[in-house]
């Protein structure tokens, strides 16, 4: 049983211009077994708060604890060297002047109680059997393709057989397809073997498809922590919905049941903080928001003119203008649609959510938002 | 439970990198040691009026005189000419050449990098002489037939005659620098211009130029503070022609009688202020230029001119640089050291070659003291050097230390003291400190480590900083300490740069002069302090001999080193 509990977790970090502070009271506790990923754009923390968990920083305040031991808090610092951890960098951090063997063996060579020559021989076949290099081991390390760079890098955090496992952006070097496929394997591999793991990544897509739960960092800070589908679907703010998944917003006024946005009023489900008469952010999902040439006379419907289609084999991409508002939707591949066409587009209301405005945009529609209000 | 038995251990008070700060420091004591010290005696003995610090007595006599006397300024005058010469001598034939080799179709391109080694290798004194050989008044082999059939003769003896060897003999560095910035050079620049309809001289002009601009500054500024600080050229034809820079007056203010310390220490206040200036200049042009770089490490194939016909002038133009810059030295050198009084060569001269320049230079007690010396010197230095600097370049690095930036800086100061400064900075330190080692090869041994440190922090840090942190990261995260880490991941990864490192400092230490001439002793004589003893004895066939010998040793040395360099590169 292992539990890794980060509790009020703080560290700045001393720019030339001052201090900066990377990491801002960060709590969370991951459960035996699960596999827990930090998500945020760079800059967000999510290095720095593995990085604190690995030892390689040294927080300011907060404390880590490794079940019953204290990793650092309470004036006491373990150091990296001692803590019972794996580890998968960004660049896998091969070493590049050892073969695939001595890679996989220098965590049981270093360890206090280095096991025997044919102990160590079996450990390392097993790890590198766990991520299919087997055979491999004599080959110098720097002729291992990028995969199976990776491949080894998992190895040789798993040979130990450490209580936990930390995964810093390890899949950002691959290419599309290679990406998708060690993202299967890593996940079966942790289900597999029950290792309790943090993983950092900037892809919200990696993120969902891994992880049990997923905390969504924003300017060093947690905003928002769940299980995938929670946050999909329940996002507690803007950023967190724009980060996790794709999302259309569109700000308004609360009124009962709904929002006045679009000329009307579009009926979805009203996050709790939400009362009539406040300013509120309008989250709905591209995907869910369907356009026809022809009106349904389903509810939330609204006529607009259609911008842009793009077909994109499983369906059809659109841009949608309702009464000056630009909105992204999607149509059946199949649809016989025009460029500058009259439309419908239907924003199914059991997928539309009203947040909190909290004055936050994205980026690039920042300038239509201001003119919409002015 | 071993893990947690172990971090137990490790969690107490005393934290794991306590070693390191141990060994930062003891780097940080040594360094101000070489650095500050030397630095500061020289301040204390320009204005010294004892000739000693430890009675002492403030004067301004020494500064005043070195700055306002009439003799000084032509020293000042004499100096800035004879390095502003050299520098834009050698600029202008190692750029037209790094042109030549980077941007035209010139036949055998790798050839002329391995052909600009060679001078490099060839100690300044050797190169000196040997051009003494070619342009002596009366019997060399050029002013010679000059002098029978056009009635003149050129004089060596002259700001020119100065000039053109230390021109010569330092234009393949600026062959070497001026090629890596013509290489860095983004040629889709240049490629950007023509396709914008600027034909070919206004590409230069508008593009090339200023482009290479901070290269050039930068350049320019090397050459001319390293022909500043040379001391062979000065010592063996300025003096002679009466033509005094600074470094031949700071020798002189001690050999001649009655020997002044103060005075040389404030002729060497005022050429390490010359320096310290061009440097800092150099410096900023290069800060400038990283604002140019270009460099992006994809491979460039550059656009290439064709020559035509012009290829067979270049390739010429190319050779008799060699010519003149190896060969004919060379050639000088090894007919020398076959005869027994100096002449142009003649069937008479030639019919009475002797062996027993060689047997001298075997037999004589001196000469293999000063080999031995030099070996010596030259392993004992490169090792302190690698072994300073590359604790010096993780402290700078790695950590994040308080004051590393210092570290950087004083290892980096040296590069602004020229040989004869720091030898006569050592003697006011060891004439005031009790340490006895003046005259011994240990006082040496400090000048030539002080002297590469910048070499050694220069190739250190720039072979660490391509090191990616997470390497040594990724042995903490499998439980490694900071020993094991060290020497099984951070030295074997390094071990390619640290030789390279080591091969550099043993040769330049095998060439040094400056440093030496004013420090050794009969029992700590050198072998190019051994060469500059000879000539004040007349016995030119000799120094041939022992040039000859010289370079091939260092042409051999040089060659095998760089197989073993070149394997362990490829090993890791």
């Amino acid at each position: 049983m292992t539990t890794l509990r980060v509790e009020s977790l703080r560290k700045t970090f001393t720019a030339q211009r001052g201090a900066v502070r990377a990491v801002e009271d960060v709590s969370f506790t991951v459960e035996d077994g699960r596999f827990f990923t930090l998500l945020g754009p760079s800059g967000c923390g999510k290095t720095t708060t593995l990085r604190c968990i690995a030892g390689l920083e040294r927080p300011e305040g907060g404390a880590i604890r490794l079940d019953d031991e204290v990793l650092s808090g309470d004036a006491r610092f373990v150091p990296t060297h001692a803590r019972d951890i794996g580890m998968v960098f960004q660049s896998y951090a091969i070493w590049p002047h050892m073969s695939v063997f001595e890679n996989v063996a220098f965590p049981l060579r270093v360890s206090a109680k280095a096991p025997s020559r044919g102990e160590t021989r079996r450990m390392v076949a097993e790890a590198l059997a766990l991520v299919g290099l087997e055979g491999l081991e004599e080959r110098p390390a720097p002729q291992l393709s990028g995969g199976q760079q990776q491949r080894l890098a998992l190895a040789r955090a798993l040979v130990r057989k450490p209580k936990l496992l930390l995964l810093d952006e390890p899949l950002s070097n691959l290419d599309a397809k290679l990406r998708q496929r060690m993202r299967i394997e890593l996940r079966e591999l942790q289900r597999r073997l029950g290792i309790t793991t943090v993983y950092v990544t900037h892809d919200q897509g990696e993120a969902l498809f891994l992880s049990h739960r997923v905390a969504v960092m924003q300017n060093g800070r947690i905003v928002q922590e769940g299980r995938p589908r929670d946050l999909y679907a329940s996002p507690a703010s803007g950023f967190v919905a724009d980060f996790v998944g794709d999302a259309t917003f569109l700000p308004g006024e609360v009124v009962e049941g709904g929002v006045r946005a679009l000329g009307g009023i579009v009926r979805c489900a009203l996050s709790e903080a939400l009362i009539p008469g406040a300013k509120a952010l309008l989250v709905m999902r591209p995907e869910r928001v369907l356009v026809r040439g022809a009106p349904a006379g389903t509810p939330n419907e609204f006529p607009g003119t259609l911008r842009v289609a793009a077909f994109l084999g499983d369906h059809l991409d659109c841009i949608v203008e309702v009464g000056g508002t630009e909105l992204r939707a999607s149509a059946h591949p199949t649809a016989e649609l025009r460029r500058e066409q009259r439309v419908w587009v239907e924003l199914p209301p059991e997928h539309c959510l009203a947040i909190p405005d909290d004055g936050w945009r994205p980026r690039a529609l920042t300038r239509t938002f201001d003119e919409d209000e002015g | 439970m071993a893990a947690t038995t172990v971090a137990r251990r490790a969690g107490m008070r005393i934290p794991a990198w306590r070693a390191d700060i141990v060994v930062a420091g003891a780097a940080a004591l040594l360094l101000a040691y070489l650095t500050v010290v030397p630095l500061a005696m020289l301040l204390l003995g320009a204005v010294s009026a004892s000739g000693s610090a430890l009675d002492f007595q403030f004067t301004t006599r020494y500064l005043e005189r070195v700055l306002t006397d009439q003799a000084s300024i032509e020293l000042l005058a004499n100096s800035l000419v004879y390095a502003g010469g050299a520098a834009a001598l050698a600029f202008a034939l190692g750029t037209a050449a790094a042109w030549a080799v980077e941007r035209t179709n010139i036949p055998a391109r790798s050839l002329w990098y391995g052909l600009a080694l060679v001078p490099l290798i060839v100690p300044g004194i050797v190169h000196t002489i040997a051009w003494l050989f070619l342009l002596s008044p009366e019997i060399g082999w050029i002013n010679a037939p000059l002098k029978t059939l056009f009635g003149f003769s050129l004089s060596v003896y002259s700001l020119p005659g100065m000039i053109w060897i230390e021109g010569l003999h330092t234009a393949p560095l600026a062959f070497i620098l001026m090629s890596a910035a013509f290489r860095a050079m983004d040629p889709s620049l240049e490629e950007a211009a023509a396709a914008s309809r600027a034909d070919a001289w206004k590409t230069f002009r508008r593009v090339t130029l200023p482009l290479l601009l901070p290269s050039v500054a930068s350049v320019l500024l090397i050459l001319f503070v390293r022909a500043l600080e040379g001391f062979e050229v000065p010592a063996i034809i300025g003096v002679p022609g009466r033509i005094f820079v600074y470094t031949s007056r700071i020798y002189l203010s001690l050999k001649l009688y009655p020997p002044s310390f103060g005075l040389a220490a404030a002729y060497g206040l005022v050429l390490l202020a010359i320096s310290v200036v061009g440097l800092v200049l150099h410096r900023r042009a290069t800060r400038h230029a990283e604002r140019y770089a270009t460099v992006t490490g994809k491979g460039y194939r550059p656009r290439r001119l064709e020559l035509g016909r012009f290829r067979y002038v270049a390739v010429g133009a190319l050779a008799l640089y060699a010519f003149l810059a190896v060969a004919l030295p060379f050639l000088v050198l090894l007919y020398a050291s076959f005869i027994r009084v100096y002449s142009v060569p003649s069937l008479e001269s030639l019919r009475e070659l002797t062996l027993s320049n060689y047997s001298f230079i075997l037999e004589d007690e001196l000469t293999r003291t000063a080999v031995f010396n030099s070996l010596i010197l030259g392993v004992a230095a490169a090792t302190i050097v690698v072994a300073v600097t590359a604790v010096i370049a993780w402290v700078t690095v790695r950590t994040r230390f308080p004051g590393r930036g210092v570290l950087d800086f004083l290892a980096f100061v040296p590069i602004t003291i020229p040989g004869i400064v720091l030898g006569i900075s050592l003697i006011w330190v060891y004439f005031t400190i009790p340490i006895r080692i003046y005259g011994t090869l240990w006082i040496l041994l400090v000048a030539y480590v002080t002297r590469y440190l910048p070499y050694g922090i220069r190739g250190t840090t720039s072979a660490l900083v391509q090191i990616h942190r997470e390497l040594e990261e990724a042995a903490g995260a499998a439980g490694a300490r900071w020993w094991p880490t060290f020497r099984h991941i951070l030295l074997p990864l390094l071990r390619p740069a640290l030789v390279g490192v080591w091969i550099y400092v043993f040769i330049i230490s095998l060439r040094e002069l400056g440093a030496g001439v004013l420090l050794y002793s009969s029992q700590s004589v050198v072998l190019a302090v051994r060469i500059f003893d000879l000539r004040d004895s007349g016995n030119y066939t000799s120094i041939a001999a022992l040039s000859v010998f010289l370079i091939i040793v260092l042409v051999a040395l040089v060659t095998v080193l760089q197989r073993i360099g070149g394997r362990t590169i490829r090993e890791a």
